[in-house]
């Protein structure tokens, strides 16, 4: 887990200065959604790294994952926000979601419960996200599908009623992974979205006494 | 939750998140809970529907100020001063990465009969009405004096030593008058009385560098403010506090709280922890805190900016007491749209003073005389509470309620000292940290 968390800390990347470096292309975030144990951070990590870990501990330690999706015209960097487990007992923080330009709500195709919890994930990124975002439903676990308890039906009529990209994927075998975040970057919007934050700030290190090696100040 | 941790935090107010992030970055384990639904105790952004809840009574929002939504209204209207303690932790803890801010738009001050700018450059200073020319040259050698001021280095200090000396002596010294001195003492060193005039001028030469530090960063005025209001601080700690392996629990009424063999029990719903130490806001323990005194707060919602601002689309006014025959200032803090805490078109502006009255409302009048005219008010008078003991000996380690200050100073020192009772050390802010690891 040690190592893990390693990797995924190389991988913040910092917007302001991100704007700077890449500004022939866009940023966007992107936060997952979902009940715990539904396959949040595989399908980020397959996305990402290209793997997969029969046993994926919980999430601690990780902040943001960078990925870049190349299209024909553009590329899209997606910035992944981890929940922090976050969503175990619902206590996940509108922060969390408020700014994000995409969200994937998944669930686990072996549980209706997690499907039902899917939908009011929607509901709620619908009444408080940005309203532009591009929301896509998963239905995970692809590769256990001889235990499907949510039809395939069911959740598609579901997501065209709502507007909704949708895609069944497995983290595991990598079906539907990259597909899921081709299909959210051709849907995000071309140029980057002017949010209400205009205007907004960096915050840059403060050096207050340029005199001393290491600036601090615990008084 | 039937486990034992290291800390068990009760409040999700910003206080509570910034230490259970510290403590969970310090690789303590931590359980967090809050009996609300919601994120940020007294310290939260309410929507509109969660505002009627709580003032209303549940009644539905009135139409015409729009989507419930559009609205994250803070119960404790305060700034960031751009250079202080709160831009530190934010820095030393990596936390804004989470955060968008923007720059507040202006800094005013009541000067009777009128409101006026603080001055944000030298040519403003110049043409501030604020003071006369005489003034302005023996204002001007006082802001050298203090920008020129370090604590370490006895060559700055002009042979005075104001850690002995009082401010009252030191503005004699200088020469100023009383207008400069209640401008300097309210506007600039942010006091809420004139308590500070008798007390060891460093201090208050401190606050004024700070104001200046702030000033000098974005130079349009002092302050900055996050987008989506004040309630997205605690939720911003709080991730850092679950990143870190911090456990949140919403929704959790704490049924009892015991002690036994040196450490704390907590119930709730039928499930036990126990902890090494327990960090809580004042509400979790109504036994071991005291009321010090009142706080009136008034959630003003306006259709226009207010009036004499220059359409400020966010600014700060202070009323300094002596201007209206007080003994505390009175504060006005106006945010709007482009800070993403109401549609466009509306303006909130909270009115907040330390109550010195019984019919504290009253106490407000010459700040709603300032706002042109008032939509809605939504009204509160907290009690200001403050533990009975340092935590020592029972290991409760409770915060005091947020004071009436402008600003996050005091509520970021009152973290500082909970930080140091806890761990036994200090917390060193380290500013300087490469904000970006991966493009370095």
């Amino acid at each position: 887990m040690v190592v893990l968390n390693e990797q995924l800390f190389d991988c913040e990347i910092n917007s302001i200065q991100f704007y700077k470096i890449q500004y022939n292309s866009f940023k966007d975030n992107l936060v997952l959604l979902g009940e715990a144990a539904v396959g949040k951070s595989s399908l980020v990590l397959r996305f990402v790294r290209g793997h997969f870990l029969d046993y994926q501990e919980s999430t601690i330690g990780a902040a943001f994952l960078a990925q870049t999706v190349c299209l024909n015209d553009t590329t899209v960097k997606f910035e992944i926000w981890d929940t922090a487990g976050q969503e175990r007992y619902h206590t996940l923080a509108p922060m969390y979601y408020r700014g994000a330009q995409a969200a994937i709500v998944v669930y686990d195709i072996r549980s209706q419960d997690s499907f039902e919890r899917a939908i009011k994930w929607v509901k709620e990124l619908q009444r408080q996200g940005s309203p532009n975002i591009v929301i896509a439903l998963a239905g995970n676990k692809l590769d256990l599908a001889a235990k499907r308890k949510v039809e395939t039906s069911e959740a598609q009529t579901y997501a065209e009623e709502n507007g909704l990209l949708f895609m069944e994927t497995s983290a595991k075998t990598a079906q539907n992974v990259n597909e899921l975040f081709v299909e959210i970057a051709k849907k995000l919007p071309k140029t980057p979205n002017p949010r209400p934050g205009s205007g907004r700030l960096p915050i840059s290190p403060i050096d207050n006494n340029p005199q001393k090696k290491k600036p601090c100040c615990s008084s | 939750m039937d486990e034992h941790y290291d800390a068990i935090v009760l409040g999700t107010g910003f206080k509570e998140c910034v230490l259970s992030g510290l403590l969970s970055v310090e690789g303590k384990k931590v359980l967090h809970m809050d009996r609300n639904g919601y994120y940020g105790g007294e310290s939260a952004s309410l929507n509109l529907v969660q505002l009627f809840e709580k003032y209303r009574g549940g009644a539905k929002p009135t139409e015409s100020l729009g989507n419930t939504r559009d609205y994250n209204i803070d119960l404790v209207p305060k700034f960031i001063l751009s250079s202080g303690l709160l831009v530190k932790m934010l820095l030393h803890t990596q936390v804004t990465r989470y955060l968008d801010f923007k720059v507040v738009d202006g800094s005013f001050v009541y000067k009777t009969p009128k409101i006026q700018k603080v001055p944000a450059t030298d040519a403003e200073a110049l043409s501030s009405p604020l003071m006369g020319f005489f003034e302005k040259f023996a204002c001007k050698k006082f802001f050298v004096y203090v920008q020129n001021y370090e604590e370490n280095n006895p060559a700055t200090h002009d042979k005075l030593d104001l850690k002995t000396m009082t401010m009252r002596q030191l503005f004699a010294k200088f020469t100023l008058k009383e207008d400069t001195i209640d401008f300097i003492g309210h506007a600039l060193a942010l006091y809420l009385n004139d308590d500070y005039l008798d007390k060891p001028a460093l201090e208050a030469v401190q606050r004024v560098k700070l104001y200046a530090d702030s000033l000098q960063r974005y130079s349009i005025s002092p302050y900055i403010y996050p987008m989506y209001g004040l309630g997205e601080l605690p939720q911003a700690f709080a991730r850092l506090s679950a990143i870190y392996g911090g456990t949140y629990m919403l929704n959790k009424p704490i049924d009892k709280i015991s002690f036994e063999d040196g450490k704390v029990r907590v119930e709730s719903q039928g499930e036990t922890a126990t902890a090494d130490v327990i960090i809580a806001d004042p509400s979790y323990f109504p036994d071991k805190v005291k009321n010090t005194g009142k706080i009136i707060r008034s959630i003003c919602v306006l259709n226009a900016p207010i009036p004499n601002t220059n359409n400020a689309e966010s600014c700060q006014i202070i009323i300094p007491q002596k201007q209206v025959g007080r003994k505390s200032d009175i504060y006005i803090g106006c945010i709007s749209f482009p800070h993403c805490v109401c549609p466009k078109g509306k303006y909130i502006a909270i009115v907040s003073t330390t109550v010195e009255t019984a019919d504290p409302e009253k106490e407000l009048a010459p700040a709603y005389a300032l706002l042109g005219p008032i939509v809605d008010k939504f009204i509160s008078v907290s009690p200001y509470y403050v533990p009975l003991s340092d935590g020592q000996q029972d290991k409760v380690f409770i915060s005091e309620s947020y004071d009436a200050t402008s600003h996050f100073e005091t509520t970021c020192e009152d973290i500082m000292k909970i930080y140091k009772r806890i761990l036994k050390k200090d917390l060193v802010l380290v500013t300087d940290k490469p904000q970006s690891p991966e493009e370095q």
